[in-house]
């Protein structure tokens, strides 16, 4: 069972606020969602190789996944900065960084 | 000319011979999408000036009689999770509302180069998580058969624009259903690549092991055509593979004789509605008519798939969506005292409910104490799921399933409960986990008159086995689709 203090810590680690609505919401449904995800414990998945993704079951392209490391163009300066909410011009603008 | 009743071949035909230009195709959809998209909504954002551009560079050929790429002058709309540059580009979330990319995602590339107009960005599930779009930061998308209904999710904009004619094909992505479950809802054609077949370059990130790039069409050749032009290894995607791609015009068409269909008892279970059921029983009687084998073969890890997708999807998008901090681009929200208190102001107020529910439980199943009890338990089950369709893929072709368990609901009707709305992919998700293609094909429609969807699974990068049963089956129901 997840607890209140257990949706804290998972928003702390989130980057996450959430309202005292939201964190009572959030206990609910992460409750019922995880009580679902406990059925995959009805298996016994102990000789059974974690799949991370697909391509590496099928062997294709062997050996050629590294690519040469090569200076190669990018997206100038000015493109790169156009959407940010706050920069100089040369670097994006953060506040201050103090750990909390 | 009746722009319903445009397909790609047709609207190319049209501007080939001379009965229209691309210029004048592209200024009809606008004055349609003008006119009845209000009451879909399927559209976020138009791009009339890139289109017209491009519309004129195809006029261009035209006139000189060239001859013209394969999809020249062919109106299309691509869901608002693929970059187009400077273009806004949303993901349907209010955390990118004013984004606007500095580089084309290389589908939109692709299309543009075999001479599609791209008519606009289609509204989505914020960052494709959903399985109705009411989960869009900007407004739900109805669905145009019924509009009291969803159009399905996540890619509900791309299908809506198919069934509605604002458009003759469109592009969605599919990490759960996300373009199969929408066509089904909305009566159109939908097709889910193979993993590695489709670059996810400038793809909007949601779960990199299970996003797949893909089309939409009024039909199967429709949908084949768009697949040939974005198909194919990416230099700019590690994760393609060099697999050669087939000429699909070729291959649909071939007949279905000898073909083995494999029918899965799991995914007709006493869950299904009784009129889905009978219309993919009927379609795949039609098959067998048609030459086909049926056989039966079981895929007995199914009950598992929706709880693997829900750890592995979640602990991907929790990782992914990081990024979106307020700092390089999108939303930012007060200055705050700290850097990690403008983060929190930031994603509180840019992310919606159903984004945030995923981001905690993907954090949850990633933290310490549980990532060997829900991640990497998940992951080994995502094997056994994987193994099942293998095995399958022994003794039949391809297999047949319905696409979802029931016709579009209505909006609304599964807002307030996320599991029940997680159920509405419970025949696609497995063929994301595996990574082999898919298809939904309209194969009848309920009392009410609601379309209901047919799915072909195939095995790794056989495409084209899919698109010649899909095919077939097409022609062999359109009395009961249409």
């Amino acid at each position: 069972m997840v607890s209140e203090k257990d949706v804290s810590y998972v928003a702390d680690l989130a980057h996450l606020e959430l309202t005292d609505e939201e964190r009572i919401r959030m206990l609910k449904d992460l409750n019922s969602i995880l009580g679902y995800i406990d059925r995959l414990n009805q298996l016994d998945t102990s000789n059974v190789e974690p799949m991370a993704q697909v391509a590496s079951r099928y062997g294709e392209r062997k050996g050629e996944v590294m690519r040469s490391d090569e200076t190669r163009p990018s997206l100038p300066r000015e493109e790169a900065l156009r959407n940010a909410p706050v920069s100089d011009g040369t670097f994006f603008k953060v506040p201050k960084v103090i750990e909390r | 000319m009746n722009l319903d009743l445009l397909t790609v071949d047709s609207a190319r035909t049209a501007v080939l011979e001379k009965e229209t230009t691309a210029t004048a195709l592209a200024d009809a959809f606008y004055k349609k999408i003008e006119a009845e998209d209000g009451a879909i909504g399927a559209y976020l954002t138009l791009c009339k000036e890139r289109a017209y551009r491009q519309a004129a560079r195809i006029d261009a050929l035209a006139d000189k009689g060239d001859d013209l790429p394969p999809l020249a002058g062919v109106p299309v709309a691509i869901k608002d999770v693929f970059t187009t540059k400077d273009v806004r580009t949303t993901a349907g979330s209010k955390i990118l509302a004013d984004f606007i990319a500095p580089y084309d995602a290389t589908v939109v590339s692709r299309l543009e180069d075999a001479g599609a107009i791209i008519l606009g960005k289609t509204n989505c599930d914020e960052f494709a998580m959903g399985s109705s779009n009411e989960n869009s930061g900007f407004h739900p998308v109805h669905n145009p058969r019924d509009r009291t209904r969803v159009p399905g999710g996540s890619s509900g904009g791309s299908a809506a624009t198919i069934a509605a004619g604002t458009a003759v094909a469109s592009l969605g992505s599919d990490t759960g259903g996300s373009i199969r479950q929408p066509a089904a809802f909305c009566g159109v054609v939908g097709l889910m690549p193979t993993y590695g077949r489709v670059s996810r370059y400038g793809l909007i990130a949601f779960a990199s092991s299970l996003d797949h790039p893909g089309p939409f069409g009024k039909t199967v050749r429709d949908a084949a055509l768009m697949l040939q032009a974005i198909a194919g290894r990416d230099p700019l995607d590690s994760t393609t593979a060099d697999v050669p791609v087939p000429n699909y015009r070729e291959q649909i068409g071939q007949p279905v004789t000898g073909l083995k269909v494999g029918v899965p008892p799991e995914y007709f279970d006493e869950g299904l509605d009784s009129e889905v059921r009978a219309a993919v029983e009927f379609g795949i009687q039609e098959l067998k008519q048609a030459g086909a084998e049926v056989v039966p073969i079981s895929l007995p890890h199914t009950p598992y798939a929706i709880p693997t997708y829900y750890v592995i999807a979640t602990a991907e998008a929790s990782s992914n969506l990081a990024r979106y901090d307020g700092v390089r681009y999108g939303l930012r929200v007060g200055e705050g005292k700290t850097l990690s208190e403008m983060y929190r102001r930031t994603r509180d107020a840019g992310f919606g409910a159903e984004v945030k529910r995923r981001i905690m439980l993907g954090t949850y199943v990633l933290s310490a104490g549980y990532y060997d009890a829900y991640y990497l338990k998940a992951q080994r089950v995502r094997s056994l799921l994987a193994r099942d369709f293998d095995e399958a893929f022994t003794k039949v072709d391809v297999i047949v399933t319905p696409t979802a368990p029931t016709p579009a609901f209505k909006l609304g009707e599964k807002t307030d409960d996320p599991l029940a709305m997680y159920l509405a992919d419970i025949f696609t998700v497995t063929a994301d986990l595996a990574g082999i293609p898919g298809i939904s094909i309209p194969c009848g429609k309920s009392k009410e008159g609601l379309p209901i969807g047919m799915q072909i699974l195939g095995r790794h990068f056989d495409e084209a086995t899919v698109l010649r049963v899909a095919h077939v089956a097409e022609h062999a129901l359109a009395a009961k689709v249409y």
